[in-house]
């Protein structure tokens, strides 16, 4: 947690400036986010985002687990996309394994990807708007996700926290009646993200407080390391499910909205419009489910099933030696990433050959996107910080891990 | 599909983009090359590796011009005992590249890259805090994750998991 050096900016005896401290506990921050702002008058001459106070070293964490005991870890770095950051890790090891994961997993997974990218943006948009002053919103945003909620807890058990995926595979068989409450949910959804664009999109005072507003340049977004919206939101075409597709993401047509002004509006639109091909990927997967197996065929790895466990005694030495003595990986590294709601989530991951990983990095797309809060803001109207800050979609879990 | 072993010999990889342009700079700077799990590896020396990356940003035919990451592993007590990496992504190619440093424990330095890419400020400052990695050239090297006052670099192997007591 660094603290801001008083360094003048502007030359001594001019002593127009002051310094502006914003968070941790502030409600438009998304956490525990500090800005120190140096501002002169109603207009912020320097920026710099201090964080750090929400790390809890999941990184030095993982590297005491087994490989299979990291899932669960995987999940409270992002609380808004815990199957995203699950699915980041399982498939970096199992490409350090080499293992080949059948049709209905992968598909399952991006079934759920696609719920926890909807999820994501919901409640994105409900507190940015709320930041910016529209209530309303986060109400109707919160009844939809709601609904998701409910989904994951029928699949997993839990309604944030979820778990799910398992390398290999996932966990469990969805349970009967899942799918058809999913296709109600992707059938009525269209209409509600309509309700929302009637609240927003044409809305003259959210206009004037996000059109023009917070603007970045494409080379500025790219330097700074931005991903995922923040940086199609400046024009820049790239979409790792697309252009580096992986769980099969090959198989499914969908379109990348890419806005070029950079503001706020731009970065809104972005997350508006992927809210409805989200859908529509959700659509196809139903529409598309394969049959067969959800786990790989690898006794060593992957859990057997409970039956089999009862019944064969080859089922259940895998099943004692997995749970007590983990899986050995060969040894070499691998970066995996993979489009999160936020960016580019990456995971790299070092092995020694050993039943444990000998390091884990996760790559935030919020780390990385949050440098260029400085950018947007620094000569603006100090109103915008809020503004900027809600646009880039920040989740300080993942910031700080 | 079972795992294919590692390639390791530049002839073989000189068609890689990024090893390429490398080897045609400066076959010095080059230490090892490997291509693992569909994934290029190069090592390159310490003192050239802002050039290099400069020069791969720059590329004409496959610009890497985005810095995906820059991360640290520590292979205590083996000497040269850190490995700073850097993940370049090219987004007109979607081709990716993974750097290396070696580093020696006696004096852990490296040049930072904040003069090509702004957005290396934090993952360097990231793997100073919880390494001990220092960059020269960096402009504003403070700890990000732990408190300023915090002593030792947690995510070196010779920190206990669960910190000094």
């Amino acid at each position: 947690m660094a603290h801001l050096t008083p360094t003048p900016v502007l030359e001594p005896g001019q002593d127009r400036t002051m310094i502006l401290n914003m968070g941790p506990q502030h409600p438009s921050t998304h956490g525990v986010l500090r800005v120190l702002l140096e501002i002169d008058g109603e207009t912020v001459v320097r920026l710099m985002p201090d964080i750090g106070y929400l790390h809890t070293g999941i990184e030095k964490t993982c590297e005491a687990k087994f490989y299979q005991q990291v899932v669960p870890l995987t999940d409270r770095i992002d609380y808004l996309c815990p199957m995203t950051n699950n699915l980041c890790y399982v498939l970096a090891v199992e490409k350090l394994l080499g293992l080949e994961i059948p049709p209905k997993a992968q598909w399952l997974r991006v079934l759920l990807n696609e719920l926890t990218r909807i999820n994501s943006h919901l409640v994105w948009l409900g507190t940015h708007a709320m930041d910016i002053g529209a209530l309303t919103v986060f109400l109707y945003c919160f009844r939809e996700r709601e609904e998701v909620l409910k989904m994951f807890e029928m699949v997993s058990g839990q309604r944030m926290m979820t778990s799910y995926f398992r390398v290999g595979g996932i966990a469990l068989e969805p349970p009967l009646g899942f799918f058809d409450r999913v296709r109600d949910f992707a059938g009525y959804f269209p209409e509600k993200v309509d309700e929302y664009e009637n609240l927003l999109t044409g809305n003259p005072i959210w206009g004037m407080r996000t059109k023009g507003v917070a603007r970045m340049t494409a080379e500025d977004a790219i330097a700074l390391g931005a991903t995922g919206p923040t940086l199609r939101g400046s024009g820049v075409d790239i979409d790792l499910r697309r252009d580096m597709p992986y769980s099969s993401y090959e198989k499914f047509q969908f379109k990348v909205p890419v806005s070029q002004e950079g503001d706020v509006f731009a970065r809104y639109m972005c997350r508006v419009q992927e809210l409805r091909e989200s859908t529509a990927i959700v659509r196809q997967a139903l529409d598309g489910m394969p049959e067969g197996p959800i786990k790989a065929d690898a006794p060593g790895i992957v859990l057997p099933d409970r039956e089999k466990m009862k019944t064969q005694m080859e089922s259940l030495i895998y099943h004692f030696k997995i749970i007590t003595e983990g899986f050995a990986v060969p040894a070499g590294e691998v970066y995996q990433a993979v489009e999160s709601p936020r960016g580019e989530m990456g995971y790299y991951i070092v092995s020694d050959g050993t039943a444990k990983p000998y390091r884990v990095h996760m790559r935030s797309a919020c780390f990385a996107n949050l440098q260029t809060l400085a950018k947007m803001c620094e000569g603006h109207l100090l109103a915008d910080v809020v503004a900027a800050i809600g646009s880039i979609d920040i989740v300080l879990g993942e910031i700080d891990r | 599909m079972p795992l294919s072993p590692p390639i390791t010999d530049i002839e073989q990889l000189k068609n890689h983009p990024a090893v390429g342009r490398l080897i045609g700079w400066n076959p010095e700077a080059v230490q090892e090359v490997k291509f693992d799990r569909d994934e290029m590896t190069i090592v390159v020396d310490r003192a050239s590796i802002r050039e290099a990356c400069a020069l791969l940003r720059e590329d004409s035919d496959c610009p890497f011009d985005f810095l995906s990451d820059v991360t640290c592993v520590d292979w205590y007590p083996a000497e040269p005992r850190f490995e700073v990496v850097y993940h370049l992504l090219s987004i007109p190619k979607k081709e990716r590249v993974r750097l290396k440093v070696r580093l020696n424990s006696s004096s852990p330095t490296v040049d930072s890259l904040t003069s090509i890419w702004p957005g290396a400020n934090f993952f360097e400052r990231e793997v100073f805090d919880l390494f001990g990695i220092r960059f020269t050239g960096h402009p504003y090297l403070r700890r990000i994750m732990m408190p300023e006052d915090w002593e030792g670099h947690p995510l070196r192997k010779d920190y206990p998991v669960e910190g000094y007591r």
